[in-house]
């Protein structure tokens, strides 16, 4: 006689630690096996596509810090990458150093909470304590820098906001001497650990096909061996005078995933040392008056100055009628914009191109088959964040 | 690296009854055709091997009020092998129902969800087109220019009912939208107060 078997619909979230934010995720189970997983996303949703509509340029930068804040800087960069390409500005070359500087930093804030936290979904706690510290110190360095330690708002549209404080470039050299140290820390901790290898290698496959079906990008691609980088294949700023590897996986599970983050890292510092080797002195703006603020001492003085200057911030610059699609390599994976402007100093609509939309749409497909424990290690490797993911 | 123009001929060769028009700006194909067209110069995008268009990006739309033909739809598709990309427009006017490529490239699925949730736009064998980003039960479509900042209901937690519970938007203070780019004029919204 067949036992009757009855499958179980789970409630995953919205309010659970391992689900990085707020995603409610309704599964149906068949004893432990998950055959379908349904997310149910947007309850992060802040409208910032409409918001953006109804800002200037300068005030819509703050709303990119808001999408992946653990990166703030690289979202900023992808907006003011649109705009320089329509108004065909050209950026000092000490800005577009401190730019690359800064989103590796980001980057390494990004891969330090993921593969902290996703050891702390799979039951280690350890490496989170230790990456935080890091974290931490590269808050520092945004705080320094923007004046903020999350929500920096310090790319600007031909440039950046103002230049490196004093000694700065030394700390962060000092930061780089000693990182890559924590990192060889944080392996000895995962990296052969058999507990985090039972739990990661062989779960959550995609194949190098269903990676590209599915408009995955970043490391979700990488892992599954497509070498494939926008600062490479399509560099922005200076990102081609700089000497990196990318780090591809192999097979596509969550454990490789791990590996190129932790690769990723290592290359990110490589990349800050060649920044500060060579940071080149000048200006760290466009001199363009109609585009950037004159600095303060300018306005006390001179009558243009103190127009340019009120209209900057009443109306803001006009942006010519036009429509671009512009991308980085966003720690989480391809990050663009989808600008239309209409001559005024508006957008009259910005697209946001978040990587781990498209990411989490294939949860389904990930844990078709895998065991209710493994939901947290698939999502931690696919480095959700909320906040993009919403918008 | 297969060259941009090339591509774009090559295009222009293939597809020459289906294509509206096509532009190369900054470093990317524009290609505009008809919507009824959509689903195969998609595939033939993929599946060509002289475009290999193998990444769907991003679809989304853009609401022109103003014009008779009320939307324009986008899809940006990415190529990693000849490292371009293609932007693929399309005109579709209101209530009008478009074919959905989730057949093509899965990853439409959600996108397709969330151009129906933002913009109210149907499209026609979907496997599953429910709202994605608003709230359960929420009404409108938020993205459409007539659809105002505010929203129309806000929530708050009622101490005397012990739930959440759905109100029009009261606003302590109007939203006020400064029109700086006439300054010598007056603002839109001052020059209506003063009419009263």
């Amino acid at each position: 006689m067949a036992k009757e078997t009855k499958t179980l619909n789970l409630n995953f979230g919205p309010q659970h630690p391992a689900a990085h934010g707020v995603l409610r995720l309704i599964l149906q189970l068949d004893g432990e096996i998950v055959e379908k997983a349904d997310p149910h996303i947007g309850l992060l949703h802040r409208g910032t596509e409409k918001l953006i509509e109804n800002k200037t340029y300068t005030q819509a930068v703050p709303y990119f810090d808001r999408l992946d804040y653990v990166a703030p800087m690289n979202q900023e960069h992808a907006f003011a990458l649109a705009i320089e390409k329509i108004l065909k500005i050209e950026v000092p070359i000490r800005a577009q150093y401190i730019r690359v500087m800064f989103c590796e930093i980001g980057r390494i804030l990004s891969h330090i909470l993921n593969v902290t936290t996703q050891a702390m979904d799979v039951g280690a706690l350890t490496p989170t304590l230790w990456g935080f510290e890091e974290r931490e110190i590269l808050m520092g360095f945004y705080e320094k820098v923007s004046g903020s330690r999350l929500h920096a708002n310090y790319f600007r549209a031909g440039g950046v906001h103002q230049d490196l404080p004093k000694g700065l470039d030394k700390e962060i050299g000092k930061f780089c001497e000693r990182f890559p140290k924590i990192i060889n820390d944080l392996e000895l901790l995962l990296t052969d650990n058999r507990i985090f290898k039972q739990r990661n290698v062989d779960i959550g496959v995609v194949s190098k096909q269903d990676a590209l079906d599915y408009s995955f990008s970043g490391v979700m691609l990488r892992g599954s061996g497509v070498p494939w980088d926008l600062r490479k294949s399509q560099p922005y700023d200076c990102y081609e005078q700089f000497e990196f590897k990318i780090p591809v996986g192999k097979n596509g599970d969550c454990y490789d995933r791990y590996l190129c983050r932790i690769e990723e890292m290592k290359e990110s510092v490589n990349i800050i040392n060649q920044c500060l080797a060579n940071l080149p002195v000048g200006p760290i703006k466009t001199d363009d008056g109609k585009i950037s603020p004159p600095p303060k001492k300018e306005i006390k003085q001179s009558m243009e100055a103190l127009i340019h200057h009120f209209k900057l911030y009443t109306e803001g610059y006009r942006v010519d009628k036009d429509e671009i699609y512009t991308a980085v390599e966003a720690p989480k994976g391809e990050f663009g914009v989808y600008l239309i402007s209409d001559g005024s100093s508006k957008p009259y609509k910005c697209k946001i191109r978040a990587p781990g939309f498209s990411h989490l749409q294939a949860m389904d497909y990930l844990i078709k088959g895998h065991m209710l424990a493994d939901v947290p290690a698939v999502l931690g490797s696919m480095d959700i964040v909320f906040g993009e993911v919403d918008r | 690296m297969q060259n941009i123009q090339d591509l774009e001929k090559i295009l222009n060769s293939e597809l020459n009854t289906k294509i509206k028009s096509s532009l190369i700006k900054h470093n990317q194909i524009y290609l505009k055709i008809g919507e009824t067209d959509l689903t195969e110069v998609i595939l033939f995008l993929k599946t060509n091997s002289k475009t290999k268009f193998r990444q769907l990006i991003d679809i989304t739309a853009v609401d022109f009020p103003e014009n008779e033909i009320r939307f324009k739809l986008v899809y940006l598709l990415l190529s990693h092998e000849f490292n371009q990309r293609i932007i693929i427009e399309i005109d579709v006017k209101e209530k009008e129902i478009v074919g959905s490529i989730t057949s093509i490239f899965p990853a439409a699925n959600w996108m397709e969800r969330e151009v129906f949730d933002m913009y109210g736009i149907d499209f026609k064998d979907h496997p599953d087109l429910r709202r994605i980003l608003t709230d359960y039960g929420f009404e409108g479509h938020p993205l459409r220019k007539d659809f105002p900042l505010t929203g129309h209901n806000e929530v708050r937690y009622s101490h005397e009912t012990k739930k959440v519970i759905y109100e029009p938007v009261k606003l302590e203070q109007n939203y006020r939208n400064f029109d700086y780019e006439s300054p010598w004029e007056g603002t839109k919204y001052i020059k209506e107060q003063t009419k009263e």
